[in-house]
């Protein structure tokens, strides 16, 4: 029988197979960022443990950094104290880091796989959730927590048992104005926020196969958003011309060899998973999430729901909650809901092709006046610098867009960047929970496109129809 | 790391499902670079009236007197009875942290996020799945009892009601062993230091250009 993506790269991973099913794993890119870190290299310290390997680590501060002008240095003194700590503990246990004023810094899901720090079939942590991202590379690449975090630091391994393999196929062209945020949306619509629970998720089909390397990243990004462990898309050319001329890929022999290996890293035809989904692509339509779970997601041509369709009791009780928090009428269309600001960036939609895609929307037209705020945040000091050279910085200002300095930004809001208390956004980043951008902030996710329009138009409008 | 071996403690009830790691802590709270000392600020903006703020006095501070761990008797509980996809989204570890700080031990739920449920076992508490009619019983029970109190024995793996009703659990062989003596896991993995070299020293052939 033939094997799955995953287990061909867990199984080069297996360091040790216990007898109790679990196994130590060997962990090949450790990213690190300033907020899941510092308890970690205390632990180091109190201890008197030393990284295993430093140079399979690599850290960037971002997601407490200012988004406005650096020269000012950070000035919520709490937050400053985290970054601090960040350059300290790189600096004492000797593991580079690309700090807030060097070009490379950003948010750590952009800047790896910019690097070329992410390479195919390897096993990627951070201590972020978001970590699945990198499985768009056939590696395998999961979040973890602190005292994770530390051991993956002292040890170069993580224990782990093997999860369950889910294959979701995405079948036929995405339709226009689809794109791997809606398809990630579509499916976490489907299968729920629980539904990838247990289950490393790999994307297949013709339609994921035609997405580019940042749309495969924006897709797998959101594999946790289903509950999965972790979420991959096979190694094909797409990945190989992405990889190929980084700062971190491999050279001359090396990467001979490498893409040759590479060349394996695809589910066998006779491979069996565990689960298996199917979707055809033709019936995916831009998304919009109406509530506070990115379970709770729609068309964009739908009505906020009413309550008479939820399944059961608690699935009653939570949209009701949901419709309370977020101001919202039960049936109300999504076109009919206006927004007060927009948030374009994250880990999920912060890089050069969601910029390109923003600024095609809004180029030479105005945000709305109901419109208080709209940011342009890129990904890294790179998109932004990419972004810049293209021209694409003048045309958000010209539409009256705030274009930022490179961070997570509004995503989460641990910096000045938030919703007040009612405010509603049209965003691309990837969770809506309540207060997730500020307290009593109303989240709507969507991919770059639809943000764009939401901001020009000042309501959700369905992109197929802009002009 | 405490141990964890039985417990007797007071139940309450969070009766909500996919209870998010940002409801649990929201995100102001995670530029300290300590442990401890989020207990206060667990459920901070479902808690508070206010926006809480890091290091701030929470004595003082207005209560949502309609949240259910504001209610008198509540307080002290040990247990979190929990609905399902308890602990999802973020892997913040500060969520079982501030969990922890404010003194449940205990998280009962019918599923639970899979980082929040790992990071649950690395800091001493104990994350139990049931099935929904048993959860939706204890429910009942909870809500109905004042002083509702659930016994929960790891080394036996039972949680066992007032009434003397007793539910087994499944637990993962090692993470219990670990639990149960208050492991350091880094510890134990060094131990095998040997095996992790030859390792790299096999893939350093098959694939240097990972080092």
């Amino acid at each position: 029988m033939g094997q799955t993506l995953f287990d061909k790269v867990w199984q080069q991973h297996i360091v040790k197979q216990n007898d109790d099913g679990s196994m130590l794993l060997y962990i090949d890119r450790h990213l690190v960022h300033e907020v899941t870190s510092p308890q970690a290299f205390e632990g180091l310290r109190l201890t008197g443990r030393k990284p295993w390997e430093a140079s399979a680590a690599v850290a960037t501060p971002d997601h407490n950094v200012p988004t406005t002008d650096r020269a000012l240095g950070i000035t919520d003194a709490v937050s400053r104290a985290q970054v601090e700590a960040l350059d300290a503990n790189c600096e004492e246990f000797g593991i580079t880091e690309f700090g807030m004023n060097d070009i490379r810094q950003g948010v750590v899901h952009v800047m790896g796989p910019e690097q070329g720090l992410i390479l195919p079939g390897m096993t990627v942590v951070c201590g972020d959730s978001h970590t699945s991202t990198h499985g768009a590379f056939g590696s395998i690449a999961m979040g973890i927590g602190t005292s994770e975090v530390e051991h993956v630091l002292a040890t170069q391994c993580l224990i782990q048992k093997k999860p369950r393999v889910m294959r979701i196929n995405v079948e036929g062209a995405l339709p226009f104005g689809v794109t791997g945020k809606d398809v990630a949306l579509f499916i976490i619509g489907k299968i729920g926020t629980a539904g990838g629970t247990g289950y490393a998720l790999e994307f297949a089909g013709e339609a994921i196969r035609s997405l580019s390397m940042e749309g495969r990243m924006s897709l797998c990004n959101m594999a946790i958003e289903a509950g999965a462990r972790c979420g991959m898309v096979a190694v094909d050319d797409v990945t190989i011309a992405y990889v190929k001329g980084r700062p971190y890929s491999p050279t001359g022999e090396d990467w001979d060899a490498a893409e040759l290996m590479w060349s394996e890293l695809y589910s066998d035809g006779d491979a069996e998973f565990d689960a298996e989904l199917a979707y055809d692509a033709s019936e995916i339509v831009p998304q919009v999430s109406w509530g506070t779970s990115p379970e709770m997601v729609l068309p964009v041509n739908a009505s906020v729901p009413d309550l008479a369709t939820a399944k059961d009791d608690v699935q009653r009780e939570g949209w009701q909650r949901a419709l309370e928090y977020m101001g919202l009428e039960a049936n109300t269309p999504i076109t009919e809901i206006s927004i007060d600001k927009v948030f374009i960036g994250s880990c999920t939609n912060g890089r050069i092709e969601d910029f390109r895609a923003a600024a095609a929307i809004v180029k030479g037209k105005k945000v709305a006046a109901n419109v208080k705020l709209a940011l342009a945040v890129p990904g890294s000091g790179l998109v932004k610098a990419q972004a810049e050279a293209e021209g694409l910085d003048v045309i958000f200002r010209e539409a009256g867009f705030e274009w930022r300095e490179p961070g997570c930004s509004m995503c989460l809001a641990m910096n000045a960047d938030r919703l007040e208390p009612g405010e509603r956004c049209a965003s691309t980043s990837n969770r809506n929970f309540e207060g997730r951008q500020g307290m009593g902030g109303r989240t709507h996710l969507v991919s770059p496109a639809m943000a764009a329009a939401a901001g020009i138009a000042g309501h959700f409008v369905d992109i197929r129809d802009w002009s | 790391m405490q141990a964890f071996t039985t417990l007797n403690g007071l139940v309450a009830p969070m009766d909500r499902a996919n209870v998010d790691t940002d409801a649990i802590i929201p995100k102001q709270f995670l530029k300290s670079i300590k442990r401890t000392g989020y207990g206060p600020f667990l459920f901070d903006e479902w808690r508070y009236e206010d926006r809480g703020e890091p290091e701030m006095d929470c004595s003082n501070r207005p209560k949502r007197t309609d949240f259910v761990l504001n209610l008198p008797r509540y307080q002290g509980a040990q247990v979190l009875l929990a609905r399902e996809n308890f602990g999802c989204g973020s892997s913040r570890e500060h969520a079982p942290w501030a969990i922890l700080d404010c003194g449940f031990t205990c998280v009962i739920a019918p599923s639970f996020a899979d980082i929040f449920y790992n990071n649950c076992f690395k800091n001493g508490i104990l994350p139990i799945v049931l099935d929904d009619a048993i959860i939706d019983q204890l429910f009942k029970e909870c809500v109905a009892t004042e002083g509702y109190t659930l016994a929960v024995d790891l080394q036996a793996q039972a949680v066992t009601t007032p009434s003397g009703q007793s539910f087994s659990f499944e637990v993962d062989n090692f993470r219990k062993h670990c639990l149960l003596n208050g492991l350091d896991d880094i510890g134990l993995t060094l131990q095998e230091s040997d095996s992790i070299h030859a390792y790299e020293a096999g893939r350093k052939q098959a694939a240097p250009w990972l080092f």
